[in-house]
């Protein structure tokens, strides 16, 4: 059946006309467009706080006033045993006290590390809503915010960051870029173009809506523990 | 959205008599406006990156119909329906017929205030279909029997946690809590199921990017992220005007959106999404839909207060504002309060309908100097106002006084004779503590509430030619 979805070119072309008006524009938009192309060719960066020459100790620093955690291991293999000494030493009032679970799931790239080892019985799967520990890589990370960059992907599902109750992300020390832009420029130069979802995280999921006052846990992890190797 | 913009002066009142929503307003100043103060500082040049991000929003205005074919082109190569909406009604029946096409029956939401001018939510449940808020704050305006939000990024925030307390016991059956954190995980654990169980999700779009054909959705809550991911159809709904032209452009105005907002270096969740799922991938929709939204826009762009479309909607402005502070958003009668609702309101629904929103301000201008993209709000409103008085919309006795005056001011010695009396006449009203407690006649309304402090000595035009000035 044709519906309003497949008919939409009579409202376009009407707000198209409406908004050519508004600017006065009569003629040819051919100048710019040209001009429009040359703008996005071009990449002009706005004014940049300036960043100290050590921008991983920066990204630890700026991660953890985002009420990120953090802890430096020397080498991918650490990794297990790190987790599970974070959950160990978390101290949860009973009411989430349920949340210090060894189970969950982890990224398929991480799938070859001795989790079993370390006491956690993770699975290499997509998290499928009650999962209660999600185990992720990352694409980069920024160091002016401490946020953590996403990309989504058949091995790197989007949601193992989102719903479980302890996000733990593993990241490179040599994959920490100054500010989004270079984040954005390492999109482009190593994969052309943007995936469905570049998802950047900063911390726990929080709310301020009742009274403004800040609680984590909001609909996403209550807490994000960031493992940086190397 | 109903408009009732027309009663912002009774609405105010009683307001101002509000002492608990009062206390609610008065916890900005030491939240928002105080972490805003603290983050900027972190920028190390804030004037330049306002001005760079005055820039951004400025010249995706000037040539916006260019823009808007390359975002169009931009999403629809990347498998995209990129939709337009020239009337609040038109977005209604679009979503309607998305939700159709793919057997939708629950709809998610996250915070889209562009949607809140079409009503999108009765129209959705008037087709049969149940949708949901998932910010917690539109979350506890919904259950509240669809309550208007109060600010656009706070929407709950003149709600107290007692009040909130009641509705969640009420409307979940729950025992009342009394701690702000078991209220918000409670919250949580009812609209998990609700993430778990959607068809489709619609989000607002902070920004729309030309370069790559994707919408920006900024939240804290990671509702939008949750909301775009876990449904198999995706609908994000904004305005023509919130079109920028590359990532960069992004950077730079994410610099400035969290600080201005809550004052936060940045957002927690901060998501650039682009076209459907991709092979192999197990999250993620297979149906992304844009709807651009003109509905008043145009018209706002071809108009003597166009600098208002470069707004980022960080509410700064109302944070700052004075009457805000006092009267909430509420008493603004639409979508958008404050400062900058002043503006817009009145476009959008027609300055008859909201004649009292440009007069809703002292023309302080701390808008104006907290604004991240320079909109001159304070020079926007007096345009409003001078529109009201051209097309004589304002009272009989309001324009009969203007004119009195017009006719006075063209008299010099006319007026300095009666400026010398009135002063006078002024002084002998006053109490022993040099206020006067009532004035008469047309000034009584104005010390109803307050006293008018007594003219201390001679005019401003006598003291003038003592000093040695000429005086005509």
């Amino acid at each position: 059946m044709t519906t309003s979805i497949d008919d939409n070119k009579a409202s376009r072309d009407a707000v198209l006309a409406r908004v050519r008006k508004a600017l006065g524009r009569t003629g040819s938009a051919e100048q710019a467009r040209a001009a429009a192309g040359a703008y996005i060719a071009a990449k002009a960066q706005g004014p940049r706080p300036a960043m100290p020459s050590d921008i991983v100790t920066r990204f630890l620093q700026r991660a953890t006033d985002m009420a990120s955690t953090v802890e430096r291991v020397g080498s991918l293999a650490e990794v297990p045993g790190a987790v599970a000494r974070y959950l160990d030493a978390l101290v949860l009032p009973p009411a989430l006290a349920a949340q210090k679970s060894h189970e969950g799931v982890c990224w398929p790239e991480l799938a070859q590390l001795d989790w079993a080892g370390a006491g956690l019985a993770l699975e290499a799967r997509p998290t499928v809503g009650h999962d209660r520990l999600g185990v992720t890589g990352c694409y980069c990370a920024i160091a002016e915010t401490g946020t953590l960059v996403f990309l989504s992907g058949a091995d790197t599902p989007t949601a193992t960051t989102l719903l479980p109750d302890t996000h733990v992300a593993v990241v490179r020390a040599d994959r920490v870029v100054s500010g989004m832009e270079e984040a954005f420029a390492l999109i482009r130069q190593e994969r052309g173009a943007l995936p469905r979802a570049v998802n950047m995280i900063s911390g726990p999921s929080r709310t301020g809506d009742i009274e403004q006052t800040i609680v984590l846990g909001a609909h996403g992890p209550y807490r994000v523990h960031i493992l940086l190797v190397g | 959205m109903q408009v009732a913009s027309m009663h912002f002066k009774e609405r105010a009142s009683e307001r101002l008599n509000d002492e608990v929503l009062r206390a609610n307003l008065g916890k900005i100043k030491g939240k928002f406006v105080a972490n805003r103060k603290r983050s900027l500082s972190e920028l190390d040049d804030f004037e330049a990156t306002r001005d760079a991000g005055r820039a951004i929003r400025q010249r995706a205005l000037d040539d916006l119909d260019v823009w808007l074919e390359s975002f169009e082109a931009s999403a629809t190569a990347r498998g995209a329906k990129v939709l337009f909406a020239q009337t609040p009604a038109e977005i209604n029946k679009l979503v309607l017929d998305i939700a159709a096409r793919h057997g939708v029956r629950k709809i998610i939401k996250s915070k889209s205030m562009v949607s809140e001018e079409s009503a999108l939510d009765h129209a959705i449940e008037g087709a049969g279909l149940t949708v949901v808020e998932t910010d917690l704050g539109e979350y506890i305006l919904q259950i509240n029997d669809y309550e208007p939000p109060s600010h656009i990024i706070g929407p709950a925030l003149h709600k107290t946690k007692e009040e909130v307390a009641e509705l969640f016991h009420r409307k979940h059956g729950t025992p009342k809590k009394d701690v702000i954190e078991d209220l918000c995980l409670e919250a949580r654990g009812v609209l998990r199921e609700h993430y778990l169980t959607a068809d489709m999700g619609i989000s607002g779009g902070n920004f729309f990017v030309a370069e790559t054909g994707s919408v920006v959705l900024v939240t804290n809550e990671g509702n939008a992220t949750l909301t775009t991911t876990l449904p198999k159809v995706h609908v994000a709904i904004s305005g023509i005007e919130k079109i920028v032209p590359t990532l960069e452009d992004v950077a730079t105005l994410m610099r400035l959106l969290p600080r201005s907002a809550t004052g936060q270096s940045i957002s927690n969740y901060v998501d650039i999404l682009t076209g459907p799922r991709g092979a192999g991938e197990f999250h993620g929709v297979d149906h992304m839909y844009f709807i651009v939204v003109d509905s008043g826009r145009s018209e706002v762009l071809g108009s003597e207060v166009r600098e208002a479309l470069r707004c980022i909607r960080c509410g700064a402005c109302m944070n700052h504002c004075p009457v805000y502070q006092n009267i909430g958003g509420h008493s603004y009668g639409w979508v958008y309060p404050g400062p900058i609702g002043s503006i817009l309101t009145p476009m959008y629904v027609g300055l008859e309908n909201a004649l009292d929103l440009p007069q809703a301000s002292t023309m302080c201008n701390q808008c104006g100097v907290v604004c991240p993209v320079r909109i001159p709000l304070p020079d926007l409103q007096r345009k409003l106002r001078e529109r009201e008085f051209a097309e004589d919309l304002r009272p009989w006795y309001e324009r009969a006084a203007v004119r009195l005056w017009a006719w006075a001011a063209c008299r010099p010695a006319l007026y300095a004779l009666g400026t010398r009396i009135g002063v006078r006449v002024l002084r002998t009203l006053a109490g022993p503590d040099g206020m006067i407690h009532r004035l008469p006649l047309f000034g009584a309304g104005w010390t109803t509430g307050r006293d008018m402090p007594a003219p201390a000595g001679r005019t401003f035009r006598e003291l003038y030619a003592k000093r040695g000035g000429t005086s005509r």
